[in-house]
């Protein structure tokens, strides 16, 4: 009965209760692989220096990190390109011509399965399957599948990536529609129709980061990342967001399920929250509309 | 105590005793190469199998990581433990046709002729050394890297490592790779001592509990001279 009592207790703890200083010293086995990961999604790959890091704080041996680190196809020891093409040679992709499509985006890219162009632009990488057979031959880019793909569209898929391949058709895609917010604390309307971006009014708050405070005027398009701001925000950057109105932050008391940045709360005209990830280039938000929510 | 039948013979051991153990003490032969005293069981070179079961469920498994279970009747040398015996034999001799120690196993176990391709690799990958240089060296200085068909074994980045202290205790172990450590293959050297010719003993002076597995070291005698 106690155990019961103690694993419920365990659950409802805060995370920084001093738990993990405690892993530090024992060093329980876990929680090498989140580490890694957290590495290769902020560099791209895992350097060097980061593993040692890894191996000095946590007093685990490099031999251990190294071995976890070349095992897992989603870890990289050298730097990665912007974009990551991923050609499926799956059985299904394979007798569909997959290997006719894997040839050609070498021969495009100038560079073998598993490089790097020299220009750091793309990294190709071959996958044995992405259970998606039905659509074979199957194309990867930056998570954007591309389906029944033939050797004649392969430079449009390129092409596709060079441009950005999260830019979403604005005038042509279904998905994207306006929304109209206002300030959770105050109410007072956050739309602002005298900078529009994306032809529809922007929504305007003020927002601070290291000694730099301004405004920031983003997209009311739900779908659409455009921003503009007074000062640049470097990528990466977790910015507080004020109500231009009431000067109140912004602030919500939910985490972003995609980096762990604070979520910035906004009503919703005719019902609803969306939360928007404070975190300059991460596109973690979610948008619920009186109880059905769509991340 | 546990009772178990090998080859017809019962025989009471404790609980925690491999296979291997009991059979071996029974004084049966099971090859092996990849199982040392000292050492964790690994199970990866397979030729400790061993058949377990009544017939005609019977099934072969590696008697070095098999504990012993109450009533359980062992064979250590039936015809079918023989063959998959021989053809792992077959199969290591062809990734290393090299190692004297693969060799005079399979001239043991009569194979004449060989069916696979030779791939002269100077590895297979059972683990010795990685458990060596662990749990006795204490020094985790080399380790598996990759996957499949790319599994090595090394040190991170393939650089010297800082924790090596030259001990030679992994090429003492190693069944498959006597010339990896000779001058004829000097880039794979796992730890390199005898590659740059550097004398080892000289940097080990740091290590109070030096134990040196170098025999002939060669590093040694280049010094006295």
């Amino acid at each position: 009965m106690s155990s019961v009592a103690e694993s419920a207790g365990d659950s409802h703890r805060a995370p920084d209760d001093g738990r993990r200083e405690d892993d530090a010293d024992t060093f329980l086995p876990g929680g090498l692989i989140s580490a890694l990961e957290e590495i290769q999604a902020r560099y791209g790959y895992l350097p060097r220096e980061q593993l040692l890091e890894i191996a000095a704080t946590t007093g685990r041996s490099l031999v251990d990190i190294y071995g976890v680190a070349t095992f897992y196809r989603a870890f990289s020891l050298t730097p990665r390109g912007r974009h990551l093409v991923s050609a499926c040679l799956g059985t299904a992709c394979h007798v569909r011509g997959g290997p006719a499509i894997a040839q050609e985006l070498e021969h495009q890219l100038g560079i073998r399965a598993g490089q790097t162009t020299p220009d750091n632009e793309f990294t190709l990488e071959t996958v044995n399957c992405l259970g998606a057979c039905a659509l074979g031959p199957v194309v990867v880019v930056d998570g954007h599948y591309f389906s029944n793909v033939r050797t004649a569209g392969v430079k449009d898929i390129l092409e596709k990536a060079r441009r950005g391949i999260d830019r979403v058709e604005i005038d042509t895609d279904q998905r994207i529609f306006p929304v109209e917010v206002s300030c959770a604390r105050c109410n007072h309307s956050l739309m602002d129709p005298r900078h529009p971006i994306d032809n529809y009014p922007s929504i305007r708050v003020t927002v601070s980061f290291g000694n730099k405070h301004g405004w920031l005027a983003i997209s009311s398009l739900y779908g659409s990342y455009n921003t503009a701001a007074e000062h640049e925000i470097p990528s990466l950057t977790i910015v507080d967001m004020f109500c231009p109105h009431c000067h109140a932050e912004m602030i919500g008391a939910g985490k972003c399920g995609e980096c762990g940045a604070p979520m910035v709360p906004m009503i919703v005209r005719g019902g609803g929250m969306v939360q928007i990830c404070a975190r300059r280039g991460c596109k973690g938000h979610i948008l619920d509309l009186g109880g059905t929510s769509i991340e | 105590m546990i009772t178990i039948n090998i080859n017809g013979l019962d025989l009471q051991v404790e609980k925690g005793t491999t296979l291997l153990e009991a059979a071996r003490f029974l004084g049966f032969p099971i090859p092996t190469l990849c199982h040392m005293e000292g050492l964790s069981p690994y199970g990866a070179c397979r030729l400790c199998v061993v058949e377990i079961g009544e017939s005609p469920r019977t099934r072969l498994v590696s008697s070095c990581t098999y504990p012993v279970e109450e009533g359980l009747r062992v064979r250590t040398a039936s015809s079918r433990v023989l063959k998959a015996r021989r053809m792992i034999l077959e199969l290591l001799l062809a990734s290393c046709p090299q190692s004297k120690i693969i060799q005079d196993l399979a001239s043991k176990h009569e194979i004449r002729q060989q069916r696979f391709r030779q791939e002269h690799d100077d590895c297979i990958l059972c683990g010795l050394c990685v458990r060596m240089c662990e749990e006795q060296m204490a020094a985790k200085a080399i380790g598996f890297r990759g996957r499949g068909r790319t599994r090595s074994i090394g040190t991170p980045f393939d650089i010297k490592s800082e924790v090596c202290r030259l001990c030679g205790g992994c090429i003492y172990v190693c069944p498959a790779c006597q010339l990896r450590c000779t001058y004829s293959d000097p880039e794979k050297a796992i730890c390199g001592g005898c590659a740059n010719i550097s004398p080892p003993c000289v940097k080990k002076e740091k290590f109070d509990d030096m134990m040196c597995y170098m025999d002939p070291c060669v590093a040694c005698e280049i010094k006295q001279d």
